[in-house]
């Protein structure tokens, strides 16, 4: 059968994981192909080094990259901003020749998932 | 991450009040093609009589970050010292085929496609080294895009002074509005670099955020 596999993340498990292995899960399958959505998202700083490791993956050849659909952070408190760790939101990141985005609002995302050629 | 430096990057801000320095390091953060080099090249021109780099159509023509030290910068009576680094774009995906589309055949296209990943990952690398960023948007672009989410979100978690740049006003699709809309609570100034357009209130954004 022909398809995409969409992974679903729970909160609870992005929180048992550290940041490395996190990212490690979401190269490895978005380099398979797969499109992984993650309850609670990534920090910000996780979102920088998530496009760094991409850098470091990209082939040229099978693999260019990441297609990321997520909201803004919400802005906390002035001590929560301080002290609190930093919550990510809903995310679904996929490969770039399977997932595009179409329209990105504040609050709404329309994106589409491609099968292969 | 390590507890000490997210400590660093939290608390940072607190010691820079005490400790301030007498020339700021500002980043210049955006996209591919927001018109970075253009903006870098129109501060250096106006403040120094050079230039910092080649600006072009294709996509990721700046692929090694440029550092200008010892910019002054003087607004009424205010003056403003600079070390300005000027970043390759940033990009979620780097796609050589994008490339042949302006003419590069395909050797020269992978080899710019590779120097491109390398530059982004560059640039990620000097946000823990920077005293401010300047980001720039195309005015005629949807500012909702991963890049300029993911740059916003770093500044605020380290505390850093942002100052957006609604850039290439002059095109009649422009619409700043719609990045101050997207960015409520962080200033924007609309200019074009390209064309010197509101650069002078720009240059009082600069000293206002930054001195």
């Amino acid at each position: 059968m022909e398809g995409v596999q969409l992974n679903m993340v729970s909160r609870e498990r992005l929180d048992r994981m550290a940041s490395m292995e996190k990212l490690r899960m979401i190269i490895d399958e978005v380099k398979s192909g797969r499109i992984i959505v993650l309850e609670s998202g990534l920090s910000p700083e996780e979102e920088a080094k998530l496009i760094e490791m991409t850098m470091v993956e990209i082939d040229h050849e099978k693999f260019v990259g990441i297609e990321v659909e997520t909201y803004r952070q919400k802005t906390g408190s002035f001590l929560g901003r301080l002290f609190g760790k930093p919550k990510g939101r809903l995310t679904v990141i996929g490969p770039a020749n399977r997932l595009e985005t179409l329209h990105r609002q504040s609050d709404f995302i329309t994106a589409m998932v491609k099968f292969e050629d | 991450m390590g507890l000490i430096l997210r400590l660093k990057r939290r608390f940072g801000f607190i010691f820079k009040w005490f400790f301030k320095k007498d020339k700021m390091r500002i980043g210049i953060y955006g996209p591919p093609n927001a018109g970075k080099t253009t903006l870098a090249n129109r501060i250096l021109r106006d403040w120094t009589g050079d230039i910092m780099g080649s600006a072009s159509e294709v996509p990721h023509e700046t692929r090694r970050s440029r550092l200008r030290e010892g910019v002054r910068i003087e607004v009424d009576g205010k003056s403003l010292d600079l070390d300005i680094i000027d970043t390759p774009g940033l990009a979620t995906k780097i796609d050589f085929h994008e490339f042949l589309k302006y003419g590069l055949d395909e050797t020269e296209a992978k080899r710019r496609a590779k120097e491109a990943t390398e530059g982004v990952i560059e640039a990620i690398k000097w946000l823990d080294d920077l005293d401010g960023i300047l980001l720039v948007m195309d005015s005629a672009d949807d500012p909702f895009t991963q890049v300029n989410v993911t740059v916003v979100g770093n500044i605020e978690a380290r505390n850093l002074p942002l100052l957006i740049v609604a850039n290439k006003i002059d095109l009649p699709a422009a619409s700043p509005a719609r990045i101050k809309s997207a960015f409520p609570q962080h200033p924007v100034v609309p200019i074009s670099a390209l064309k010197g357009l509101n650069i002078d209130s720009l240059y009082k954004s600069l000293a206002d955020r930054f001195g």
